[in-house]
């Protein structure tokens, strides 16, 4: 095997490390390669965002990390573990595109779910569902089914029910990408002031720039058939991030720089 | 609800009037027979020549001879008020007036509709009970296990393709054989009609959680157990109380048909005997007993369902 390329240069072990990663699905008309070659390291604390094209498989990566696919060569470990390991051992917290709470539970409850699972106490229970909601500012809801919240403060409580059992990596695919603008923004906010309070790292795959350059310490951009990784930008916006640095001309270049990398995806 | 009633009633009231026409040319020789006993001109005048003719050329040849055709001892077609007559005496009369009914004697009139029905009542539950039961543990196997799936499936519909009519006879007398009688081969045949509408309900509810919902067990690392009781079983519900609801009227039904060849009571025997006996109003009353029954199971049924989902919040 040949040597690794870190791409995301830091002095810390990775907690994600990828190397020549290749997925390939055996389709009826022929094999389809979701990833190829894909090498990568997620150094801890970082914020990094996966955007490309749909079929780019920025979601098969993520998917990948958490165990729920699994890679035909190449290596991946999270955390040193293999993702199954690291799965067992909660290592991560997912957060998918839709929502996904049960209707039949109320929101305490919901987030109470992986905690039951894990065999925390009751008091534990307790005391972690109390400390989620406040860090995603839904205290008072705790006895609210889910169909009595909108769609934004679902999708906030389904974020503290990644939080709920202290997992140091959080997996978020595509999270806001069904709301509107707005409440969008605002989650965006929120999200990285918890990052920032929280220490965790996050991946998290989109497939809106100004999303992935405002959130991110490092943005991957990827392109499809295969897909790849063709350009891997570290931010230099400030950790401080108000939603008007968006108008920037920082903000604007890097923007510029993802937007330049998509397009030669698709050139090739 | 208030504005539907009057459509409803009219509805009903539609259905009686029809009932009543019917009875016309239903119960017409017997009819036109009596009337000329009692001295009436009939056309044609004699009682074989009528026989050849049809129903309706006799009403429409004689309708100044029709007036008893509501009220005959041993009608083909009971009225609607016959049938209520027979109802109530079967029940409420003869056990409130009859020498065997409960104010007499404290126990319930062998012959009162009130007693047949509560044994059939009871065959029902037993039989909805294992029906049920079975039909939730087919489908957790069906859902869990592919060569499950394959086995048992095809097998459950064949089950019910087979006349339960048919079938119950043989139930009995296997089990009677073995020295089983009584309540539980009734039971037997009841579960037979309820457990399939159990699992097609069951498989369907417990393979609704879509990938999503997995997946994010799967990141749990869950056990398959906590997969069915955590996610499963919760999101089988509604579509548990969809089968329920078929599956306690199948109940009933299969008590009754298992009561026809043994007559030791129910519904059923009563009305194997009511035909035995020509008693057509006896067999209708049996018939709008076990139809009331099932009515109030299934709203029973309902009942519970509402309660429940109210309860898992997925019903506002």
């Amino acid at each position: 095997m040949s040597e690794p390329a870190p791409i995301l240069a830091e002095s810390a072990a990775p907690v994600i490390r990828a190397q020549h990663l290749d997925l390939t699905f055996q389709a009826a008309d022929g094999p389809v390669h979701a990833l190829k070659d894909v090498s990568l390291d997620i150094p801890k604390g970082s914020f990094v965002s996966f955007i490309g094209p749909s079929g780019c498989g920025k979601t098969t990566l993520l998917r990948c990390i958490a165990a729920l696919e699994h890679p035909t060569g190449g290596s991946l470990s999270v955390n040193g573990m293999t993702p199954n390991e690291a799965r067992r051992k909660r290592a991560y917290g997912y957060v998918f595109q839709a929502a996904g709470l049960y209707p039949w539970r109320t929101i305490g409850r919901n987030i109470a779910l992986p905690l039951e699972i894990m065999g925390y106490s009751k008091t534990q229970q307790k005391e972690r569902i109390a400390k989620v909601l406040d860090l995603v500012e839904l205290s008072g809801f705790e006895n609210k089914f889910p169909w009595q919240l909108s769609g934004g403060m679902q999708q906030r409580a389904s974020i503290a029910r990644a939080l709920a059992f202290d997992a140091d990596l959080l997996l978020m695919d595509e999270p806001f990408g069904a709301l509107d603008e707005i409440v969008r923004d605002r989650l965006n906010e929120e999200l990285l002031g918890l990052w920032r309070r929280t220490e965790k790292t996050i991946a998290f795959v989109t497939h809106s720039i100004p999303e992935a350059v405002y959130l991110s310490t490092h943005i991957v951009v990827m392109s499809p058939r295969p897909g790849r990784i063709t350009d891997v930008i570290e931010s230099p916006l400030p950790w401080e991030r108000p939603l008007d640095i968006r108008d920037t001309p920082e903000f604007i270049e890097i923007a510029h720089r993802v937007r330049e990398g998509l397009r030669a995806g698709y050139q090739e | 609800m208030t504005r539907l009633i009057r459509p409803v009633l009219a509805m009903v009231l539609a259905l009686m009037a029809l009932w009543y026409v019917a009875v016309l040319p239903m119960n017409v020789k017997e009819t036109l027979t009596q009337a000329e006993r009692a001295g009436a001109v009939i056309a044609p005048p004699s009682a074989v020549e009528r026989r050849d003719m049809s129903n309706w050329a006799l009403v429409l040849n004689n309708t100044h001879a029709l007036g008893e055709s509501w009220n005959l001892d041993r009608p083909r077609l009971p009225a609607p008020h016959q049938v209520l007559t027979e109802l109530y005496a079967s029940t409420i009369g003869e056990e409130v007036t009859g020498r065997r009914g409960i104010v007499k004697t404290g126990t319930l009139s062998n012959r009162s509709l009130i007693y047949h029905g509560l044994i059939t009542l009871n065959a029902t539950f037993v039989g909805f009970l294992i029906g049920t039961g079975l039909g939730v543990v087919l489908a957790v196997g069906i859902v869990h296990s592919r060569v499950m799936d394959m086995s048992v499936m095809p097998w459950a519909i064949v089950s019910q393709t087979i006349p339960i009519v048919a079938l119950a006879p043989m139930i009995i007398v296997v089990l009677y054989s073995i020295g089983i009688q009584g309540l539980l081969p009734k039971a037997v045949i009841s579960a037979y009609l309820s457990f399939f509408p159990v699992v097609v309900g069951m498989v369907k509810g417990l393979r609704a959680p879509d990938s999503m919902q997995l997946d994010l067990m799967r990141t749990y690392s869950a056990e398959p157990m906590t997969v069915l009781t955590k996610l499963r079983l919760p999101s089988s519900v509604p579509y548990l109380f969809a089968s329920l609801k078929i599956a306690i009227a199948a109940s009933l039904v299969g008590a009754i048909v298992g009561e026809l060849p043994v007559q030791q009571g129910g519904l059923g025997a009563r009305m194997l005997a009511g035909s035995y006996y020509g008693q057509t109003a006896q067999i209708w009353a049996a018939l709008l007993m076990a139809a009331g029954l099932a009515a109030v199971l299934v709203w029973l049924i309902g009942v519970i369902e509402r309660r429940t989902l109210r309860r898992m919040g997925m019903m506002a």
